[in-house]
């Protein structure tokens, strides 16, 4: 979780979360964590603009979005969306 | 997307045309070959003399910019140092916005070339110095602010140079991915509009910086800033590279291939590396390396203990 999301998860870097996929694991965070829930997903339950989800330091927006598949294995980072600076 | 042709004094005209390696022993076994592209051959050392010279070009030739003007741009270094070289060159006073955790390297070289610098906190990365350049843009009319972040000639510098270069040089014309670190997204967007039109199959890959917890300071989400150049759906993957990734990646680098390259260049390596071993042998990964090692000689990237450098890294923002 990014710093700025972590008062709302009790102070907490890292939470466990359950599901099959992004949108169950996020379900259950939110379901835990209600204070959460309108800085990730907009009011038609997808992905707030500014939010990326990645699994497995990969930017699930590119593949199958919320639906991407997880496992027991899975890292999942949420981060706020932020352009990077020089040197590239 | 147009492209110009114009003519150039010695210095400038020594920007791009840089080389294309191949990497034997960074490249997994099985996997595709994978090239890396030098961009800290450029004058000032890094891929941004492209994408400063086609700006500056460009507004030359629309009438934005006239001798009188004072360049002003927000940069976390690269951009800055290499519109100062070519508005010392041109005739254009530079004033540059960084991030106050910039490196001495980037810093130094500045003054150098004559820029003013601008601080901006450092907790707030590269989108603070966003913020403070508009404001003094708004303020002030002297100022001609190119804005890499949404400026169609920074894509449009890779459209016309490096793609075509890379296509040029690699063996058969044949690129099956091209990777790159995520900063403004115009070296991803140019370079990569390109190869699609020559391969539609070409993966388009960013390897972007997982920034430190005090480098994402306290900012909300809303803080969030997309570069208007960038469009992710022409990205075919996007991953995330931690600063001891890249770290690790730099240093089997340098002892393995003897090139000596920068932070982002290590992410982008650490990618590469990746989608390479999901490939076979008769593919070809393009990486391309944004700039090289020495301007970041200070931070003791390639002699300290990664433990040790770890939490230094989270407080800066490196590309």
């Amino acid at each position: 979780m990014p710093p700025i999301l972590r008062q709302a998860v009790g102070g907490a870097r890292e939470v466990d979360a359950n599901g099959a996929t992004v949108r169950e694991l996020l379900d259950d965070l939110t379901g835990r964590y209600p204070a959460i829930k309108g800085h990730l997903l907009d009011e038609g339950g997808e992905l707030n603009r500014f939010v990326n989800v990645y699994v497995n330091n990969e930017d699930v927006r590119l593949g199958n979005g919320l639906d991407t598949s997880v496992d027991s294995e899975s890292t999942v980072i949420v981060l706020p969306a932020m352009a990077g600076g020089s040197p590239t | 997307m147009t492209c110009l042709e114009t003519p150039r004094c010695a210095a400038l005209a020594a920007i791009g045309n840089t080389p294309l390696v191949e990497l034997p022993r960074v490249t997994a076994d099985g996997g595709a070959r994978i090239f890396a592209k030098l961009e800290d051959q450029n004058p000032t050392g890094s891929v941004k003399d492209r994408v400063a010279l086609s700006m500056i070009e460009v507004a030359e030739a629309n009438g934005e910019l006239e001798p009188g003007r004072r360049l002003l741009e927000p940069t976390s270094g690269n951009t800055g140092i290499a519109l100062a070289m070519i508005g010392k060159v041109k005739g254009y006073p530079v004033t540059v916005v960084m991030p106050e955790s910039s490196t001495p390297e980037r810093i130094e070289l500045l003054r150098m070339y004559g820029a003013e610098i601008l601080f901006s906190p450092g907790n707030l990365g590269s989108n603070g110095a966003v913020a403070m350049a508009r404001r003094l843009a708004e303020q002030d009319p002297g100022y001609y602010m190119p804005f890499q972040y949404a400026n169609e000639a920074n894509p449009a510098a890779h459209y016309c140079g490096t793609a075509l270069e890379i296509l040029d040089q690699i063996p058969g014309g044949q690129v099956d991915a091209f990777v790159a670190g995520l900063g403004t997204g115009g070296t991803l967007m140019g370079t990569g509009r390109r190869l699609r039109e020559v391969n539609p199959e070409v993966q388009i890959v960013a390897a972007e910086p997982l920034q430190g917890d005090p480098v994402m300071g306290l900012r909300s989400l809303e803080d969030g800033y997309t570069p208007p150049i960038l469009d992710i759906r022409e990205l075919d993957r996007k991953v995330l590279v931690s600063n001891t990734e890249s770290v690790l990646a730099l240093r089997k680098l340098l002892d393995l291939e003897g090139i000596f390259a920068g932070v982002s260049a290590g992410a982008a390596l650490a990618v590469a590396r990746r989608v390479a071993a999901e490939l076979d042998e008769s593919q070809q990964v393009v990486v391309l390396f944004a700039d090289g090692g020495s301007k970041y000689m200070s931070a003791g990237l390639f002699t300290e203990p990664i433990e040790e450098l770890e939490k230094r890294m989270e407080e800066r923002v490196w590309w």
